[in-house]
């Protein structure tokens, strides 16, 4: 117990805690909509690029956030046409983007610094990662992710649930789906410091895939995703500082776990 | 006065023109079943109207003030995912989309809206249930739920039958009849079913790369049209 009270005593553990469970809060929320339109493989792509931007950030000695946030924007917006253009090979094109997006990375890192702490915690995540300015960005991004969230919340709905319908009735379908893309880009890049670029996406589609198990409604499915993402994070992390286990890895675990339990008691219906 | 007046439309894809030379006009209370074989464009037709498609030439007017945003729309074959997961009530509240204006929310106008709406296509009961668990026939009373909140005095149905057994066809026919003669809503209604097209409608445009009729239900049975078109044996 004073172990557990010990622990909380550390700042970076502290900020760690605050901005994972906003980004998890996050993660979750949105995840839902992009399992739904069949939008996972853009988180997984954009998790590649934001890798290769921060690699360049810390090859520059720039901002590593003030980098990677516009860089992966842009992405998500570019991943989004290809996803959605008839002509080309959608999730090729994704693919293409995503390891070219990992070379240049792996190539920046090995020219210049080697793989050193800050590199690999972007690989595999790191709760130590975060700075103060850092954690102050991550709670203003994730704040506003949350808050535009909630306000295109019916919006947001109708468009996943049958975006055809949406604009027959007069709804800009692209600018939700634009905000949704860059809504995700800003949670994948904050996301990425605590679990890594090989991770970040399972904390986007493992929560929203539990809920989907046992819930019936689109409201119950998300607030359910939001609870499993947040509680399977602060397990994951306890988890983490005590066995000494990668705080990435851990929460994926969690995830894995609670999806098993999820699956089981859907099955019963 | 029309309510819509097609003139002169036709439309392509990828410059390869499909559909040509509808020209057309319906008054309020009005009941339209497009009819043609598969291909003929009636689902172009349909999105044309919905401003999905822009024609190629041509002209879509509304009448009686009514806007292009304010029609109720039931899409064929739907691409709704199968498991998805949504509540019948969240499906139907989603058709007061286009009544949101500047509002962020839903108020309780358009819940109620829905509610009544649910009730008028007696499906109340399933409120609460997943769209996904429910039977073909129960699901397209939902989506015609979901149409009648979207709109006063528009509906577009495309193929809402196909795919249901004769009873759940019947009643599926029976409500959107209703909402025609009670509620005075103009239908536009997409359908493979010539026979049942005759009954309930009250004219019929024949599409088949172009427009090949348009008139009312009597004039087209008496036509050469119809009688190729039912196989012969006469409407
Ligand atoms: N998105 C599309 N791209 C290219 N051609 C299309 C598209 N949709 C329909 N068509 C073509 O337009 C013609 C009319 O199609 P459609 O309006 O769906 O017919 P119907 O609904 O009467 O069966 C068909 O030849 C079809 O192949
Ligand atoms: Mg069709």
């Amino acid at each position: 117990m004073s172990e557990f009270v010990r622990m909380l005593s550390y700042h970076f553990m502290q900020r760690a805690l605050l901005v994972g469970v906003l980004v998890s809060l996050c993660a979750a929320l949105l995840g839902v909509s992009l399992v739904l339109k069949r939008y996972s493989m853009i988180g997984d792509g954009l998790s590649h690029v934001g890798f290769g931007a921060l690699a360049i950030a810390s090859a520059l000695h720039l901002a590593p956030l003030a980098v990677a946030v516009p860089v992966v924007i842009v992405a998500a917006v570019l991943l989004l046409r290809l996803s959605e253009s008839k002509r080309i090979k959608g999730d090729a094109a994704i693919a293409i983007i995503s390891s070219s997006a990992l070379a240049i990375g792996v190539i920046s890192v090995s020219v210049t610094t080697g793989m050193n702490t800050e590199v690999s915690s972007y690989m595999f995540g790191s709760i130590l990662s975060l700075s103060r300015t850092d954690t102050v960005l991550s709670v203003i991004l994730s704040a506003a992710v949350l808050a535009l969230f909630i306000a295109f919340y019916p919006r947001l709905f109708a468009v996943t649930f049958d975006e055809t319908f949406s604009k027959a009735t007069g709804t800009k379908t692209e600018i939700y789906n634009t905000l949704l893309a860059v809504l995700t880009a800003i949670t994948v890049v904050l996301g990425m410091r605590m679990m890594g670029a090989l991770l970040i996406s399972s904390l986007i589609i493992f929560p929203a895939l539990s809920a989907m198990r046992v819930c019936r409604s689109f409201r119950s499915v998300v607030i359910t995703a939001a609870a499993v993402s947040i509680s399977c994070f602060l397990i994951g992390a306890v988890a983490s500082y005590f066995l000494e286990t990668p705080t990435g890895a851990s929460i994926v675990a969690a995830n894995l776990l609670a999806f098993a339990a999820f699956s089981l008691a859907g099955r019963k219906h | 006065m029309a309510i819509l007046e097609c003139k002169d439309l036709s439309f392509a894809y990828d410059g390869e023109t499909v559909l040509e030379k509808v020209d057309f006009s319906l008054n309020a209370g009005d009941y339209l079943c497009v009819v043609g074989e598969n291909g003929s464009g009636k689902s172009t037709l349909i999105k044309g109207l919905l401003g999905l498609k822009a024609p190629d030439r041509g002209s879509i007017r509304f009448g009686e003030g009514l806007q292009s945003t304010e029609i109720g729309y039931l899409p064929q074959q739907t691409q709704i995912q199968r498991d998805f997961p949504a509540s019948v009530r969240e499906v139907v509240l989603s058709g007061c989309l286009n009544s949101l204006g500047r509002r962020l929310h839903y108020n309780a106008g358009d819940r109620e809206r829905a509610a009544m709406n649910l009730e008028r296509m007696g499906v109340e009961d399933l409120a609460d249930k997943s769209y996904h668990e429910l039977s073909g026939g129960q699901q397209q009373r939902v989506l015609l739920a979901r149409a009648l909140c979207a709109t006063k005095k528009l509906l577009l149905l495309d193929e809402p039958v196909t795919g249901l057994d004769p009873i759940a066809t019947g009643e599926m026919y029976n409500l959107i009849k209703l909402v025609n003669l009670c509620d005075g809503i103009t239908v536009i209604m997409v359908s493979h079913d010539i026979r049942a097209a005759v009954r309930y409608a009250t004219h019929i445009l024949h599409l088949g790369h172009e427009q090949l009729f348009f008139g009312s239900c009597a004039e087209y049975r008496e036509s050469s049209l119809a009688r190729r078109f039912s196989g012969g044996g006469g409407l």
